[in-house]
């Protein structure tokens, strides 16, 4: 018998069967967070298909992170929808301002390696930087979960990405994703899983791929998958009390292809208008004009971003005039971190605009939305048109440290120039 | 299946859920009767308004891309879509569209143009009345034809209760 991945092995376990790429399985899912975003039309599906019970609470969370704070009686009341459910039925629930699920789930402990976790959101792919097989799905998926507790999957095909070397200074995981991107292409993995490989993984911190697993679904990805390895056992050391069984690739395991980057000579990213898959050096964008910057969401609103903007903002000498700062921590835990180590003031110190731990502006839905004719550069995943909730606007993607070095010219800056 | 004749209406490759329905919509309603009218505002102001019932959508690659809300999918059928046809789906889109009972079907999709007549036959062939080209999309799985012949996953679920391969 021919090796597996590590998809394989975690979707034949949660099956009971042996699973191949391109087999068809129900898979006992472990865990299953649904939105604001999506949770009232699971409820919805979840009534029109006869729910009466769910079938095991303690594998759902629902999170209110797309309207925070809820701003419309419309709003206040798909909170209120869900509130009630969650009480009713012992559903964990994190109210609007602890965070953005995702990170939630992480930092909860929910996503162990090993393990099935699935989201009413197209970021789920995030919880694979923790050897889970984590993906996304609609709210009438979510709501068979909530019935029966299982899913059907298509096994996939894997991408093995194999990274070597470290990554230079001015340049970070948020670069690689970007640069994945450019070489696949938005749909250059669809149906697919990314497998993370090689020696340069042990140089990336589980926040560093938290940011490469977030962006594999850009690339049409089902999932962007690590191993486990000390990093990921000592990040959940206090967060979870369930044993839990890392998965690793078998070493005959079969590949759809091998996409090796070297970090050491990765310079900085940037993704152009509107395409998350429009990538370039950063250097060839240098200059362009930009009147916005937004320091957040599930890609890049974590301690570890928010140090690395502080550092260049600090060395640049603050905000260029002209520019609007916002920031959106990612989860309460990451806003009291930076509370606590002056990181938040600091930003404040330079007119930065602080929003409550959510999805803030990335997709519109809350938050800062830029003006008419306005060039933003965001540490967010998508720039569509339309994404920040203005279709005049255009948005420009870039690592933390760039967006800050840009911050600090009201241009596109490569963050190296500013630290030097 | 049931047998199908539309207008293509094209829309491109790389079409993602915002530029569907904007996820700023869905903040206050979402129901298909509703956001309907706004059915691809910022890329035509005018799609909404011009799409008759029986209208069938034709992609390139990468269809629905983006988030995986499924509004983006009870939008389209609520506009009276029946089906898109795209060189490629995401698979957010795709299983959306499979649990809301709209026919995704997977072909190349390069020789049709915008208003041509396209009828499905319900058994898999697709004939373009326009050029007399005949197309033959990617068979389904049985899971995901069992889902769209109970008419979607809410029938298929009170049926089963559970998956059934």
């Amino acid at each position: 018998m021919a090796g597996r991945t590590i998809s394989e092995k975690i979707l034949a376990r949660k099956s009971g069967q042996d699973a191949q790429a391109g087999d068809l399985v129900v898979c006992e899912v472990d865990c299953a967070l649904g939105t604001d975003g999506s949770v009232p039309m699971a409820l919805d599906y979840f009534k029109a298909m006869g729910g009466k019970n769910v079938h095991d609470s303690a594998r759902l969370v629902f999170a209110l992170d797309h309207y925070v704070p809820p701003a419309s009686p419309q709003t206040i009341e798909l909170h209120r929808v869900m509130q009630d459910f969650a009480k009713r039925f012992g559903v964990t629930l994190h109210e609007a301002g602890e965070g953005i699920g995702h990170q939630l789930i992480v930092e909860t402990g929910r996503a162990l390696p090993g393990s099935l976790v699935v989201g009413a959101d197209s970021h789920a792919v995030t919880y694979g930087a923790l050897n889970c097989f984590a993906t996304g799905i609609g709210s009438s998926d979510l709501a068979a979960i909530m019935l029966c507790g299982r899913m059907w999957l298509r096994v996939p095909d894997s991408i093995r990405v194999v990274l070597t070397g470290e990554l230079p200074s001015g340049v970070y995981a948020k670069d690689i994703a970007l640069a994945l991107a450019g070489r696949l292409g938005a749909d250059g993995a669809a149906y697919q899983a990314l497998e993370f490989a090689g020696p340069g993984l042990a140089t990336l911190t589980l926040e560093d791929r938290l940011v490469l697993s977030n962006l594999a679904v850009e690339m049409g990805a089902k999932t962007g998958i690590f191993p486990a390895d000390e990093e990921t056992v000592a990040y959940l050391e206090g967060r979870t009390s369930q044993a839990f069984e890392p998965i690793a690739p078998d070493p005959d395991a079969s590949y759809s292809r091998t996409v090796e980057i070297a970090l050491d000579a990765l310079p900085p990213q940037i993704a152009l208008p509107h395409l998350v898959d429009q990538v370039v050096p950063l250097e060839n964008a240098a200059g362009t004009p930009v009147q916005m910057v937004y320091l957040g969401t599930c890609t890049g609103g974590r301690l570890r971003d928010f140090h690395q903007a502080r550092a260049v903002l600090e060395a640049g000498g603050g905000v260029a005039p002209g520019v609007q700062l916002v920031v959106t921590p990612a989860s309460r835990e990451v806003r009291d971190a930076m509370a606590a180590d002056g990181t938040l003031d600091a930003l404040v110190g330079f007119g930065a605009t602080v929003v409550e731990p959510g999805c803030g502006s990335c997709c519109g839905t809350c938050g800062v939305i830029p003006a008419d004719g306005v060039s933003v550069i965001s540490t967010a995943n998508r720039n569509f048109k339309g994404r920040m909730g203005n279709a005049k606007a255009s948005i420009y993607l870039a690592s933390p440290a760039a967006c800050a070095a840009t911050a600090t010219r009201g241009a596109v800056t490569d963050p190296r120039e500013v630290s030097r | 299946m049931t047998a199908l004749r539309g207008r293509a209406r094209l829309v491109g490759d790389d079409v993602n859920t915002d530029s569907i329905i904007s996820s700023t919509r869905k903040r206050e309603s979402l129901d298909p009767a509703v956001l309907k009218q706004f059915l691809f505002e910022h890329v035509d102001p005018a799609f909404a308004a011009s799409v008759q019932p029986g209208d069938i959508l034709v992609a390139g690659k990468n269809f629905g891309c983006g988030s995986a809300m499924e509004v983006a999918v009870t939008t389209v059928l609520g506009a009276g879509i029946p089906a898109v046809l795209a060189r490629g789906f995401s698979r957010t889109y795709y299983r959306n569209a499979i649990n809301n009972g709209l026919l995704p079907l997977v072909c190349d999709t390069a020789g049709i143009s915008e208003g041509d007549i396209l009828i499905y036959d319900g058994t898999g062939a697709i004939r373009n009345e326009r050029s007399g080209e005949t197309l033959s999309p990617d068979p389904l799985p049985p899971i995901m034809l069992a889902i769209l012949r109970a008419g979607g996953l809410v029938p298929y679920m009170r049926q089963n209760g559970d998956f059934k391969l």
